[in-house]
């Protein structure tokens, strides 16, 4: 069969080719930044703290911004109206920014200072409590493992769904959705196997690079497709006109809870301690190097967010000659893919597609890394003695647990398909969250000690496990706490109730139980004469 | 200064959470006001955040004596 027969740049083909030639693009630079790898474990994990203030932001920012991020915001914003924006996007604007800003800088200060690779680590030295590793461990990667698969089993959908119709002979389906696409089994195989490649060979400098570049392609490709849209609709004034005619409501926040908004100031904490974002500050250069990413993380998240949400906005009202083009029956999720899908060419949907892989992928390459690090430094290296490990070992340690996490997360993708994978990553947040202020406290409360640290961990977990229970294992998208004060009801995102019993928790075991001896508090708490 | 900062910080978090709650205007023809405040916010949270780097940096001659401690 030649190229020409397989018509890869007919409408039919065109976004399958789009997507194997981003994923070939991506292959080439990752293992193209493998060629500056300095062939240290230091520089496999942390990039020999090397990372300069613009790929700071860039792989920071694409870390923490997933696929929820372009098709979740749309999809909420056309069930929920502009409010997500305020309860989502400019929330996490100024919190995330604010863990940053608080934790980020004294965190990479102490991981310099005491040579620090792991969250682990650091607990480990500050608590006085070589046993901390045993309980976070399990706690951390447990959490991660959720947010690996909303990305792993993401990028599968999204191309089976967008390659409807490519390969009818290969991959018969009854089912008109599907008949032709690539199965998600296969989708999901490909986007783990790129990852994989750039983050074996790169470490923390390929995925670095992948991200900044990455971070590039989602965020021109979402602001393409509002242009593009936008001009379908007859201009955005007449898409907004349009929306206030046929549902107004959508336009405010009116439909929202003002408790409920407010407590999802609580999620973004969760920036504060994921342990793959911990690992990108310690890449950074110097401490100067946080400034870009701090000042511009909000405006970036404004760049990315605002146009998808009035894309979603506007999908409530547009009308066809058959009526609707979408109903209260269509999938949230669905929305942003659909009308590019109506209303553009295949070009473009193979673009979006694209930005929307590279959305997922910036998240999962982080994630990869940060778990292989975690097995390595803070169970084999720690357990068996550093000295009895070369570093060379240490880097091939570090790869093949990244290999067995990436196979791991593949597997557990397979089983648990069909899951609500979106609601249990809000819970994975959530759980993230509810371990905030254990790290708040570390860097700012000399009185926490090993015990109060052992009650936070084990009161978030116990929390999180009984509200993730009474909410039919996330089978509830829609459960939140009942609070009834003076005669009102007020309904709260289930995260306050895990900080409040981790917070309350911490306090309490810590003032009952003895001080950390004066050796730490001096090692982390130096007074100013002390630090020069 | 620093305190300055800090109190815009907590002032941020304040006008983050009632006006144009139930207001539909679109502003400019196209643009919900409700949207256009939160986006405004987003343009001050990145404002505070510079004042913040430049007035309560949280770390210069200690960063330097960890890095050169690095470079040694």
């Amino acid at each position: 069969m030649t190229l020409a027969a397989l018509d890869l740049f007919g409408d039919q083909r065109i976004s399958f080719t789009i997507i194997v030639c981003y994923l070939g693009l991506l292959l080439l630079l990752g293992l193209g930044s493998s060629r500056l790898f300095r062939g240290t474990s230091k520089d496999f994990m942390l990039a020999s703290h090397s990372i300069g203030p613009f790929m700071l932001l860039m792989s920071i920012f694409g870390t923490t911004m997933t696929a929820f991020a372009l098709v979740g915001s749309t999809g909420e914003a056309f069930k929920e109206g502009i409010g997500v924006y305020g309860m989502m996007a400019s929330s996490s604007g100024i919190i995330h920014s604010l863990c940053f800003f608080l934790l980020g800088i004294k965190l990479w200060k102490l991981g310099h200072k005491y040579g620090y690779k792991t969250q682990i680590q650091y607990f480990r030295d500050r608590l006085e409590s070589d046993k901390i590793g045993v309980i976070l461990f399990p706690v951390l990667v447990g959490l991660v493992i959720p947010y690996l698969l909303t990305g792993v089993m993401a990028s599968g959908t999204v191309i089976q769904n967008t390659t409807t119709g490519t390969f009818p002979s290969i991959f018969p389906s009854e089912n008109p959705r599907l008949d032709g696409a690539i199965p998600k089994e296969l989708a999901s195989l490909a986007i783990c196997g790129v990852v994989l490649v750039y983050v074996f060979f790169g470490g923390m400098r390929g995925t670095a690079w992948a991200n900044t570049f990455q971070t590039i392609v989602f965020m021109v490709l979402g602001v393409v497709t509002f242009m593009v849209i936008s001009d379908k609709l007859g201009g955005v004034v007449a898409a907004s006109e349009a929306v206030l005619e046929h549902h107004p409501e959508k336009l405010a926040r009116s439909e929202m809870s003002k408790v409920q908004f407010f407590t999802y100031l609580f999620i973004p904490l969760s920036v504060g301690m994921f342990p793959h974002l911990f690992q990108h500050w310690l890449t950074a250069r110097s401490a100067a190097t946080f400034k870009l990413p701090v000042v511009a993380h909000p405006l970036f998240i404004m760049i990315v967010w605002v146009p998808c949400v009035l894309l979603g906005v506007w999908a409530s009202s547009i009308m066809t000659a058959d009526g609707p083009m979408f109903t209260d029956k269509t999938p949230a999720n669905a929305v942003l893919a659909l009308m590019v899908n109506k209303m553009t060419s295949p070009m473009l949907t193979g673009l979006l597609t694209a930005g929307i892989l590279a959305a997922i992928m910036s998240s999962l390459d982080s994630q990869f890394l940060c778990v292989g690090t975690i097995f390595t430094e803070d169970m084999v290296l720690h357990y068996r003695g550093r000295e009895n490990i070369t570093d060379k070992q240490e880097i091939w340690l570090a790869r093949s647990f990244i290999v067995g996490i990436v196979a791991v997360t593949y597997v557990l993708a397979l089983l648990l398909d069909g899951t609500r994978i979106f609601a249990l990553a809000v819970w994975c947040f959530s759980g993230f969250s509810s371990l905030f202020p254990l790290i708040f406290a570390s860097l700012y409360w000399k009185r926490l000690t090993k015990a109060g640290a052992y009650a936070c961990v084990i009161a978030a977990a116990g929390s999180w496990l009984y509200l993730f229970a009474q909410s039919g294992f996330a089978s509830n998208p829609e459960y939140t706490l009942i609070l009834p004060l003076g005669g009102e009801e007020y309904e709260m995102m289930p995260v306050v109730g895990m900080i409040g019993c981790s917070t309350i928790a911490m306090i309490v075991v810590s003032l009952i139980t003895k001080a950390p001896s004066g050796e730490t508090l001096k090692r982390f708490f130096p007074t100013k004469a002390s630090a020069r | 200064m620093k305190y300055v900062v800090w109190g815009m910080v907590v002032l941020l978090l304040i006008i983050h959470q009632n006006w144009f709650w139930d207001d539909k205007t679109l502003v400019f023809g196209f643009f919900p006001i409700g949207l256009l405040y939160h986006a405004g916010i987003s343009l001050l949270a990145a404002t505070t955040w510079y004042l913040a780097t430049l007035f309560a940096w949280p770390i210069e001659e200690e960063e330097q004596k960890i890095l050169e401690q690095e470079g040694a």
